[in-house]
């Protein structure tokens, strides 16, 4: 035992050894020393150990130190509030335990509410208390998704403490640069070292720091390698331009449409169609609108695709119908500014090729090209061929890379429109990144338009966009949704994805507005058996998540 | 100190949790969601109603007015004690005081309160009244007595012979012969009544599997139970507080019979250990005016906690009397005079040569002493190898931790509460090593737990 307090090496040590010796081997084959050979041998062997174990312990001198650590970094950032400290220990506390599942009853789930105190605790700037520390780290090992939150609130002494600890390895992994500093921005010099010498996670980390401060200066910074960078590497560089992308950046991103490599020629291209105002996006308008032109003379097929209510329902004669005609070949110059060739496995090359132009195109073509017409009217006008979901999807993805919130609009519709529930021209899933073009206001507003139309089956994609807490307007949609499939006589399970948002995005001042849920109701006829109680339970598990919530932001301050 | 300035903090009320479920069960309950009508009494009573899954909801009363720890009762069929409810109700007790207002004690749990409250007043006038007529026949006791102590001298005899036999064929055969051998001696031990010598007996089963090094400590546990043998054999011939410690580690019965000494007691660790079949607590207080550290003992029958409960950073105006033995720290609690409530007492500390020393000198009146409670100051925890140790911030010298304690979670808490700066810390220093258990930081800032 190298690691025990140290014996005094005194001149008892060599008794000690002859003792040790003679009593593995037995007093039989070894006579003690000092002791005569006999049958008293053992109990003088045990006198004397005994003797000598009691000397050897009331001896004991404390061992040298060791090399001590590095103290750890300073956290400037002010103490957690008392009471919130106390809660963060309760919710690292609560860890998900092997016997999950089952009923849930009215307990909130604390682990759900972890990510939203990290967040608050984040935004006001509180350092965490170094004890909680280990539980902290622990928690953000088993759950990456709540790793960057949780090592923002560790700060400093957390990645000090990661160093000591295989276990927390990870922390430096997930901190830009190894857990070391990035150097100031201002510094030069320190910039161009760390560009030509860094690991690739440190030169990514540099680049997207330079790029959110001053794009102009990272696009530089990149210039100064790119011949030598190889093309994985060059793919990620470049894909950091996404953040502050201007039009400072065509020459650079023309530069690289004739890169050796089709993945970075792709992504510049998809930078570039970004840019409306670029020779690309303009290119592919060209392009584009070659393919998609009004066609006065068609009539539209009654009830066929595309025709919408009323208004056409009858006046179906000479309707201005989009005829579409999907590009026949994919030459070199399509192929040059990022059109991919090869369609993937079960689709038509021609109409491949068709959304991949449509979607590069800038919006803005569209208006002049079909009869000045605003993008509601376009989305609304008949599409000949059955060309429409094509056509409708590539709009949509040009809407959304081009975060262009009227053709969001006009793509998205009316939210209480039949279609807009059901499988329409546009998926729930495009709906849903449409909507993040949108302000949070809008956004809320729509998606609360649609649960009071559409109910809560298909809402749960639509509710993850949703800024958190929910407006006021989209709480009560939920709310009344759900009291809703209460009274219809479901389970609250079939609900349960969205009453666990609802848990977490629900604004905690709608608390009240809940107490008439509380109770358990009289059961109908119709309703399954038991549903009213579990009902209860749910709500009642939704207000007090939503009452802690409340107490948890409380306890941090007042922002 | 006012009703609310003597509320708890969480990790105080989540030590008293009986296991690791009930406390994730009791921090779930900790907010005001299901509870109504929940208020607390300047007696020291909290109170509340918890809605559970049925329509009646549970009534919950706390009476942390005893200086033993917490009393429980909730109408809740839950057989884990204290249950979730009564731990959520302190939970929300400790972190708002707008959901848990003074008031006035419901009937409901009034009757409770009072009835415990009679029943522990008529125990302690039927303990003082039973103190002269206790022993009804002080004859029969003493013979008793006799006949146990001669069962003991029969166990120490055989195991004298047993060790001699081991020694004379050597210690290397230990290692084969395994664990069957000790246990067989370790039923006999039980046999004779000297509890004491079976726990010893039973762990020198377990050494020879300890790796590198098991032939020492073979020979020390062996000596030392030798020793232990001799001592009871010879007994009338030591002196009387030695004697004391010798009966005392044989395992026979004492009650806690020293003068009652009266001090404001800082709770300065609070820990388990568990066996198959009984949880142990020990719980170590550190009395303010007579700068003494005692130790306080607490069973629970498997899966129960003990009911003794006093979460660290709470002090208690208490008496406490020792128990018989020289040199020994454990005491029993006497009569408590105010409700434990949070306390920025501190333990002066020492250096870790001091220690080291103190440990020596404990051995002087207890040569069986594992280890010693003590308090270092500006120690800064350091790695050393694949351990760690203390190192006096002042001094090249260090204590090594025991090979437990660097298993545990708590050794974390300590090194991230430190950050390479020194801190004050109080654990159990032997042979062994040093055992951390609670830590203090250097600046101001309450005591963190480490067991």
């Amino acid at each position: 035992m190298t690691r025990s307090p140290a014996p005094v090496d005194a001149p008892g040590a060599d008794v000690w050894e002859g003792l040790v010796t003679t009593a593995l081997l037995g007093t039989d084959r070894r006579t003690p020393p000092g002791t005569a050979p006999g049958p008293d041998a053992p109990a003088a062997l045990l006198d004397a150990a005994a003797v000598e174990t009691v000397r050897r312990r009331a001896g004991l001198r404390p061992a040298r130190a060791a090399g001590r650590p590095q103290p750890a970094p300073e956290d400037p950032r002010p103490a957690l509030p008392p009471a919130a400290a106390r809660r963060l220990a309760m919710l690292l506390t609560d860890r998900p335990g092997p016997s999950g599942g089952g009923r849930r009853g009215t307990a909130p789930d604390l682990t759900e509410l972890l990510p939203q105190w990290l967040a608050v605790a984040n935004a006001r700037g509180f350092a965490p208390p170094p004890q909680v520390l280990p539980a902290l780290l622990d928690a953000a090992r088993g759950r990456t998704d709540l790793r960057p939150a949780a090592l923002e609130f560790a700060g400093p002494r957390a990645l000090w403490l990661a160093r000591l600890n295989p276990d927390w390895r990870f922390a430096l992994r997930a901190t830009p640069g190894g857990g070391a500093a990035l150097p100031q921005l201002e510094d030069e010099e320190r910039i161009q070292r760390l560009w030509q010498e860094g690991l690739f996670a440190e030169r990514v980390a540099l680049l997207s720091a330079l790029r959110s401060r001053e794009p102009a200066a990272a696009r530089d910074l990149l210039a100064t390698t790119w011949a030598t960078e190889r093309a994985e590497d060059r793919l990620m560089f470049l894909d950091s331009l996404r953040a502050g992308l201007g039009p400072d950046d065509e020459p650079f991103l023309e530069q690289a449409l004739a890169d050796r490599s089709r993945n970075v020629r792709a992504t510049a291209a998809e930078l570039l169609s970004a840019l409306p105002g670029s020779a690309l996006a303009a290119r592919m308008a060209v392009r584009a609108g070659a393919c998609v032109a009004i066609d006065h003379m068609r009539t539209a097929q009654p009830g066929g695709p595309g025709v919408e209510g009323e208004e056409s329902a009858g006046a179906a004669k000479s309707t201005p119908t989009i005829a579409v005609e999907a590009p026949h070949e994919c030459d070199p110059g399509m192929e040059r500014d990022g059109v991919v060739a090869k369609a993937p496995a079960g689709r038509g090359e021609r109409s491949w090729w068709l959304g991949q132009l449509v979607e590069a195109a800038p919006l803005s073509t569209w208006s002049r090209r079909l009869g000045g017409r605003m993008p509601r009217e376009i989305v609304a006008l008949p599409v000949a061929d059955e060309w429409q979901g094509e056509l409708h999807a590539a709009w949509c993805r040009a809407a959304v890379r081009q975060q262009d919130a009227e053709w969001s609009r006009a793509l998205l519709g009316e939210p209480s429109a039949p279609d807009a529930g059901g499988p329409g021209a546009v998926s729930l899933a495009e709906r849903a990144k449409l909507l993040g073009t949108l302000d949070a206001a809008e956004r809320a507003e729509w998606v609360a338009g649609f649960i009071a139309a559409h109910g809560l089956s298909e809402a749960f994609q639509l509710l993850g966009v949703c800024a958190v807490p929910w407006a006021a307007p989209l709480g009560r949609a939920v709310v009344d949704a759900l009291n809703i499939a209460r009274d219809a006589g479901s389970y609250p399970w079939s609900f349960s994805g969205v009453m666990g948002l609802a848990e977490r995005c629900l604004d905690p001042s709608e608390a009240s507005r809940l107490d008439a849920l509380l109770a358990v109701p009289d059961e109908p006829e119709n309703a399954s058996p038991g549903a009213g109680g579990y009902w209860a339970e749910a709500f009642q598990r939704l207000v007090t998540t939503l009452r802690l919530r409340a107490a948890m932001t409380e306890e941090l301050g007042a922002a | 100190m006012t009703q609310q300035g003597a509320r708890w903090t969480a990790d105080q009320v989540l030590a008293l949790a009986p296991d690791a479920a009930s406390r994730k069960a009791g921090s779930k309950l900790g907010a005001a969601g299901p509870w109504s009508e929940a208020g607390s009494s300047d007696e020291g009573t909290v109170w509340g109603l918890c809605k559970g899954s049925g329509s009646k909801p549970y009534q919950t009363v706390v009476d942390i007015a005893d200086a033993a720890g917490p009393a429980y009762k909730c109408s809740c069929p839950s057989r884990k004690f204290p249950c979730k409810h009564a731990l959520g109700l302190l939970l929300l007790w400790a972190a708002d005081d707008a959901a848990v207002p003074p008031g006035q004690e419901p009937e409901w749990a009034r009757q409770w309160t009072a009835g415990r409250r009679r029943r522990a007043e008529e125990k302690k006038a039927g303990d003082d009244s039973g103190a002269q007529s206790g022993s009804a026949d002080p004859e029969a006791a003493r013979r008793r007595a006799e006949r146990r102590a001669d069962r003991v001298t029969a166990g120490a005899v055989e195991l004298e012979q047993r060790l001699a036999d081991l020694l004379r064929g050597g210690l290397a055969t230990a290692e084969q012969s395994g664990y069957g051998l000790w246990e067989e001696t370790a039923a006999r031990m039980v046999d004779a009544q000297a509890q004491g010598l079976a726990g010893r007996v039973r762990e020198l089963g377990a050494i020879p599997s300890t790796g590198p090094g098991w032939p020492v400590r073979l020979l020390e546990e062996c000596a030392l139970l030798h020793l232990l043998g001799r001592g009871w054999l010879r007994r009338e011939r030591l002196p009387d507080g030695l004697a004391a410690t010798v009966r005392s580690r044989m395992g026979l019965p004492a009650s806690a019979d020293g003068p009652p000494l009266r001090d404001r007691w800082l709770v300065l660790a609070q820990y388990d250990t568990t066996d198959p079949r009984l949880t142990t607590r020990r719980i170590w207080l550190y009395g303010a005016d007579s700068h003494r550290t005692v130790l306080l003992l607490s069973y629970g029958a498997a899966g129960r906690s003990p009911e003794l409960a006093l979460p660290v950073g709470l002090a208690l105006e208490a008496e406490v009397s020792a128990y018989p033995g020289a040199g020994q720290p454990r005491v029993a609690l006497g009569e408590q005079f105010a409700r434990s409530a949070p306390a920025a007492i501190r333990p002066p500390g020492m250096t870790t040569s001091r220690a080291a020393a103190r440990y020596g000198d404990a051995l002087r009146d207890d040569p069986w002493l594992e280890s010693v409670p003590v308090t270092l100051d500006r120690v800064v925890p350091a790695p050393d190898g694949d351990s760690w140790q203390l190192a006096d911030a002042d001094e090249d010298a260090a204590l090594p931790l025991t090979p437990g304690a660097r298993s545990r979670p708590g050794l974390w808490r300590l090194v991230a509460l430190s950050g390479g700066a020194p801190v004050k810390v109080f654990g159990e220093y032997g042979h062994q090593g040093f055992t951390p258990l609670t830590v203090w930081p250097e600046g101001p800032g309450d005591p963190v737990a480490l067991c």
